[in-house]
């Protein structure tokens, strides 16, 4: 995984709320068997017309607006547990992803792909929102280290709680699989003590 | 210290503690199917590296398997890959497939409680965010990831943090014709989509231990869709009858003595929950969503609402205009154009034998397209040992073979653009069933009533 540290860039702003991760890539497009290609089809339904033309009415497709920070209105991913949601947000080119409140599985996905999630309050999402309206170039400053999320150019600036295990993921590069593959034999004795009667299907 | 039911169940399976209070918390059962699981091998075959427990993974065929013609091979060549890769996998790592042709392949959540396989007090995951449902038994059951599904396969074990608690109460009596799933549609309109997020559910009260097994499963199969990690039910003697004789339930001493383990785990009677909610049945009518989210529902009887927050009001415009609806408007008597009664939250012989004997010596409306697709083989053939499927039939709808099918719209089941479908599943987001697609989520009592009126009527008054 792709080591986080420091993430400075314009943001593209989606105030839309409860976006479910069935807008962010349709079922239709989850037959794929890798983990490439996902971006192209990243919020499908709300980026083409059927006939595969634009939308010029969607954020995406509106050249004024670009980065690597995806800004959204609260609960967002919610629904599905599909990873490709993560893979075709970081695929599109996204590092981060800001709102006032994520979806569990959504933000666990997030995670484990190197995509930030940051969770910010009700009241700076809509001062980021409202920066980006007044100037769409306005830079977001995401530092992992410190937990802080600036807005360029003003005194802006708010504190995000992040899971101290993950934290550590990310500013190293860790995957969790790493991690669990190092406690096999704790995993072992534990299994040997275990009171659970397991009883295995085969 | 007094414990509550998930306490005693998360406390049983941590096997070490991480920085920050992370716990190594290790899985009983590992549900894969063929669209979260492929990228999951690639990486173990990426680091070289087996599974590491196989008798503990299970696989089916079930989200984008055709619901006709199960027996000829599958002409999707996208389905056809994804399912051959499964297979092609299984065969690799030395999983159990139940795939398709097999007597056992069905929807992952209802094949597991119908094989036994789900049973009280295990941690159970699966790369689907329904796996809620296995909660009914007493059990900490939740949807992952897929980098998840391979950690799981290479380790046995997950990186957790303890979700906080939530107990939700339903006391009483239901009135005629409500049913287990309105009463989660009841909950989720009150607590809204996102009202149980960070939260692990436990449903109790008299209404929820009234429930059968597979009314309790309906009700923890939508913990997600108010963003529960997940949900749970204490286990009683209802569950352990039902898991006794399953084919993979423990067996005669084992089994008592396992039932006398599975008594140890109902919540303590002075444990603490961080939230705590209770409803009453008798304030339940049957319920249908109008929007585009699964919170946004009301009684049949009742109107759509107005906004309640201000700040939302995009969102919720946006949402009517999808649906070609606005507040103030009153869904009975709305005329609709399919029905699918099916998914892992409404596909039980529970649910289709209330279907049958709702349809029995009726015929569906002559404009409506209905579907009924089973949960499982096995369902199958039990719907058709009753002669149910001839009901069916008789009435006009279409039987179908097992499969995920219109509840996500993966396979060649999808619903038309701008088209009304009352749906059994679980989800009513935009494009869910079908680009432009327009899903109003009842349960099955309430679909079937709209197959056969053409439209939506209220099934407590029928």
């Amino acid at each position: 995984m792709e080591k986080f540290t420091l993430l400075q860039s314009t943001a593209v702003p989606l105030p839309n709320e409860d976006i479910d991760t069935d807008q962010i890539i349709p079922a239709r497009f989850l037959k794929a068997t890798t983990r490439e290609g996902f971006g192209d089809n990243l919020f499908r339904d709300w980026r083409y017309h059927p006939d595969g033309s634009q939308k010029s009415d969607f954020i995406l497709n509106n050249p004024i607006y670009k980065g690597a920070i995806l800004v959204a209105g609260r609960n967002f991913g919610c629904g599905s547990s599909r990873e490709h949601a993560a893979w075709a947000i970081a695929d599109y080119g996204f590092k981060a992803v800001v709102s006032s409140f994520f979806a569990d599985i959504f933000k666990g996905n997030a995670l484990n792909n190197g995509l930030l999630p940051v969770t910010v309050s009700d009241s700076f999402l809509n001062k980021i929102f409202e920066a980006i309206e007044n100037d769409p170039n306005a830079g977001l400053e995401i530092n992992l280290e410190n937990q802080s999320i600036s807005i360029s150019n003003s005194s802006e600036v708010e504190y995000f709680e992040m899971d101290p295990y993950k934290k550590i993921c990310l500013l190293n590069g860790y995957d969790d699989i790493d991690f669990l593959l190092s406690q096999k034999t704790i995993i072992s004795t534990f299994e040997k003590n275990n009171r659970y009667p397991f009883n295995p299907i085969n | 210290m007094a414990k509550t039911l998930f306490d005693k169940i998360w406390d049983n399976h941590v096997v070490n503690t991480v920085e920050g209070g992370t716990a190594v918390l290790y899985i009983d059962r590992h549900f894969i199917h063929e669209v979260t699981s492929p990228q999951a091998f690639d990486g173990l075959a990426s680091r070289n590296i087996p599974v590491f427990r196989t008798a503990q993974t299970i696989a089916t065929a079930d989200h984008n398997v055709p619901t006709v013609n199960q027996h000829l091979p599958i002409s999707e060549p996208l389905s056809k890959f994804q399912v051959d890769k499964l297979i092609e996998n299984c065969d690799k790592y030395g999983v159990s497939l139940y795939g398709l042709g097999h007597p056992y392949q069905g929807i992952v959540h209802v094949i597991g409680p119908e094989l036994g396989i789900t049973q009280p007090g295990m941690t159970i995951v699966c790369g689907d965010s329904h796996t809620s449902t296995h909660g009914a038994f007493g059990c900490i059951a939740f949807g992952i990831g897929t980098s998840q599904v391979e950690q799981v396969l290479a380790s046995q074990c997950l990186l957790q943090l303890k979700p906080k608690q939530m107990r939700i109460n339903v006391e009483g009596t239901l009135h005629q014709g409500v049913t287990a799933k309105d009463v989660i549609l009841y909950i989720i309109s009150k607590l809204t989509t996102s009202g149980g997020t960070g939260y692990f559910v436990e449903y109790a009260g008299s209404t929820i231990r009234n429930l059968s097994m597979e009314g309790r499963m309906t009700i923890c199969n939508m913990s997600i869709e108010m963003g529960a990690k997940g949900g749970l039910i204490a286990p009683d003697e209802k569950t352990f009858d039902y898991v006794n004789g399953k084919k993979y339930a423990p067996k005669n001493a084992a089994f008592d003595q396992t039932v006398s383990y599975w008594k140890t785990l109902p919540t303590d009677e002075n444990a603490s929950f961080d939230v705590e909610f209770t409803f009453q049945a008798s304030d339940i009518t049957p319920m249908v969503t109008y929007g585009t989210n699964p919170g946004m529902g009301m009684g049949v009887r009742q109107s759509i609402p107005q906004p309640l927050d201000p700040a939302n009001r995009n969102s919720f415009d946006k949402s009517l205009s999808y649906m070609g609806l606005h507040a103030g408007e009153s869904l009975l008597g709305k005329e609709i154009q399919h029905v699918f009664i099916g998914s892992c939250t409404n596909s039980r012989m529970e649910d289709l034998r209330l279907v049958a004997d709702y349809v029995k010596g009726k015929q569906k409306a002559a404009h409506v397209k209905a579907m009924i697709v089973p949960g499982s083989k096995q369902v199958e053939a039990q719907v058709i040992s009753e002669g149910l499927d001839l009901i069916f039939k008789t009435a006009g709808f279409d039987f179908r073979e097992p499969g995920c099918s219109a509840c996500l719209g993966m396979n060649e089941d999808k619903i038309p653009a701008n088209e009304y479908c009352v749906s059994t599943s679980n989800r009513n987001f935009e494009g869910r069933q079908g680009p432009g697609a327009r899903t109003i989520l009842t349960s099955p009592l309430m679909a079937a009533a709209a197959a056969i009126n053409g439209k939506i009527i209220d099934v407590s008054l029928d």
